[in-house]
């Protein structure tokens, strides 16, 4: 089933310099899709489409639409603060806010209008425990966030996408500041969160491309170059950039 | 060869050391002539006159409560008017402003900050005291409340320029990271930007009633100067005298080493006192309620 319709979008900065070009893609449920390529190929700009936080930054042009649910979400009257909790994301950076454990987990929820103790609880335990560091901080909460690891703060703001209950999430490089032990967790907890969720990575290797991926757009300079399941991709590329690329000729 | 290298080094730790230092001196130093001036005042005037609510030093009345009770009041509506001015308006420019209008605004307000406060003074008593006098139907439009409203805009650009600086400081990704939350932008602002910042913002704050207690020319100027205890939140409208204005319009007509000369040092004893205790209030309030986790970070 496809849970996001991409269609001729594509997307000019105020400098100028164009991120997307006519980019037409399905991305399904219940799989994790990965965009890869090499540095300034509109990957993230393309992520940042999908829960418009390009709002926020100087962009010039838009053009096609995405269909999230088959409802055009770049339509200027979308509620994006809505559509922020329905698409979640985490960043390259884990950027946990100023306050302890559990607050980062429930800020998202207390925002959107939740005040039940019991349920804030039962979330904080339960995104906790997906994002495999529940057993790390469960005696902890209420220390400040950032006195975690880098690794552990990650997952700290995995789970705090993951509380909000999200139907998409969205993940941009999301371990390139990690030790591989910590990696490994974080793409293991992934392959359980396919399970109820549209994941959709940026990865920061190819290897890591190849490992999580079940489906893979490869992008290079704002052009969706090829875009096919993970196995067929990775081992039989059709295009020949793809195939320089994923064999480390370049990037 | 060596040897030289570390008399350099030598003079130069020791230089600076030097000035660090007499920064401490200096403050003894000022802190010990205003006590050797200050203090003969406890013995020539009786303490129950010094505390009482009448100054009127030709007649020998020195009570100074009103003074002190003027200069808190003028600070408080002060601060009162500065504060949210002035952290609405950092937060403008630094969170909601287009870019072009932002590098307008910010040289403009730091501008504002380096008026000479007569010039303000001037504007106090020539549109704003006339202005109150007929808006609000009073006897006399230099009040203390004219001065406050003076004194709060001299302290809304140290606070917004300081202000500003430290919510510009707050990475960009805290932003992002509470947007994709799903945060409104007033939620992050309010939730995640402040609060980040807020180290930043405090001491702005702190600088901004410093200077508005230490203000003496626009307040002299506008507030009517008429030594009155001032108790109630009524009396925000009528005539107040602080300390400042009290010494720089008295001290040039004073008899050298005579009784009234001791009580304004006194007064100046008593001034230096309050803004140690401000100062320190708020740096405690600053360091204390900084978390681990935020020192960290700052």
């Amino acid at each position: 089933m496809n849970k996001i319709v991409i269609e001729n979008l594509s997307l000019q900065y105020s400098d100028g310099t164009e991120s997307l070009r006519d980019i037409s893609m399905s991305i399904r449920t219940n799989a994790i899709t990965v965009l890869f390529g090499p540095a300034g190929g509109g990957k993230s700009t393309l992520l940042r489409c999908l829960n418009r936080l390009n709002d926020l930054t100087e962009v010039k042009a838009v053009g096609g639409q995405i269909l999230l649910d088959g409802e055009n979400i770049l339509d200027p009257g979308t509620d994006t603060i809505a559509l922020r909790r329905k698409v979640g994301m985490v960043f390259a950076r884990p950027v946990v806010l100023p306050m302890s454990i559990r607050q980062n987990l429930t800020y998202g929820l207390e925002l959107a209008g939740e005040k039940r103790k019991s349920r804030l609880d039962e979330a904080v335990e339960r995104s906790l425990k997906l994002a495999a560091i529940w057993e790390e901080v469960k005696d902890r909460l209420d220390d400040p966030a950032i006195a975690l690891s880098g690794g552990q703060q990650q997952r700290i703001c995995l789970a705090r996408v993951l509380a909000l209950q999200p139907e998409v999430i969205l993940l941009d490089e999301p371990t390139s500041g990690l030790d591989p032990i910590s990696t490994g967790k974080v793409e293991t907890a992934l392959q359980e969160l396919k399970k109820e969720y549209t994941v959709i990575l940026v990865p920061h290797s190819v290897q890591q491309a190849g490992r999580t991926a079940d489906y893979a757009a490869f992008f290079l300079q704002g052009e969706l170059v090829e875009y096919n399941d993970g196995k067929s991709l990775f081992t039989t590329p059709k295009d020949k950039r793809t195939e320089d690329y994923i064999t480390g000729r370049f990037g | 060869m060596e040897k030289t290298l570390n008399w350099r080094e030598f003079i130069i730790t020791r230089a600076i050391k030097a000035s660090g230092y007499s920064a401490i001196v200096f403050v003894a130093l000022i802190f010990f002539f205003l006590l050797r001036e200050g203090l003969p005042a406890l013995v020539e005037v009786p303490l129950s006159t010094l505390f009482s609510v009448r100054w009127y030093p030709i007649e020998s009345y020195f009570g100074i409560l009103p003074l002190i009770t003027g200069s808190i009041i003028v600070t408080i509506g002060a601060a009162l008017i500065a504060v949210p001015f002035g952290i609405g308006t950092a937060v403008f420019i630094s969170e909601i402003a287009p870019r072009w209008l932002r590098e307008i605004i910010k040289p403009l307000v730091e501008l504002l900050g380096g008026l000479p406060s007569v010039v303000l003074g001037f504007l106090g008593i020539l549109v704003l005291s006339p202005f109150l006098r007929r808006f609000l139907d009073l006897p006399t439009g230099l009040t203390a409340f004219t001065g406050s409203l003076l004194l709060g805009g001299i302290a809304v650009p140290t606070v917004v320029s300081i202000a500003e600086d430290a919510l510009d400081a707050v990475p960009r990704s805290y932003r992002e990271g509470a947007w994709a939350l799903g945060a409104t932008r007033w939620q992050t602002i309010w939730r995640v930007t402040l609060p980040a910042a807020r180290s930043g913002v405090l001491t702005g704050i702190m600088l901004g009633i410093g200077r508005a207690i230490g203000e003496t020319m626009a307040v002299m100027m506008v507030t009517g100067n008429a030594p009155v205890l001032a108790l109630t939140p009524g009396s925000l409208f009528s005539p107040a005298r602080t300390m400042t204005a009290t010494i720089a319009a008295e001290m040039g007509e004073v008899a050298n080493a005579s009784v009234h000369y001791h009580v304004l040092f006194f007064i100046g004893m008593v001034l230096f006192i309050i803004s140690l205790i401000v100062n320190i209030a708020a740096s405690s309030v600053v360091f204390r309620s900084k978390k681990r986790a935020e020192r960290v970070l700052s």
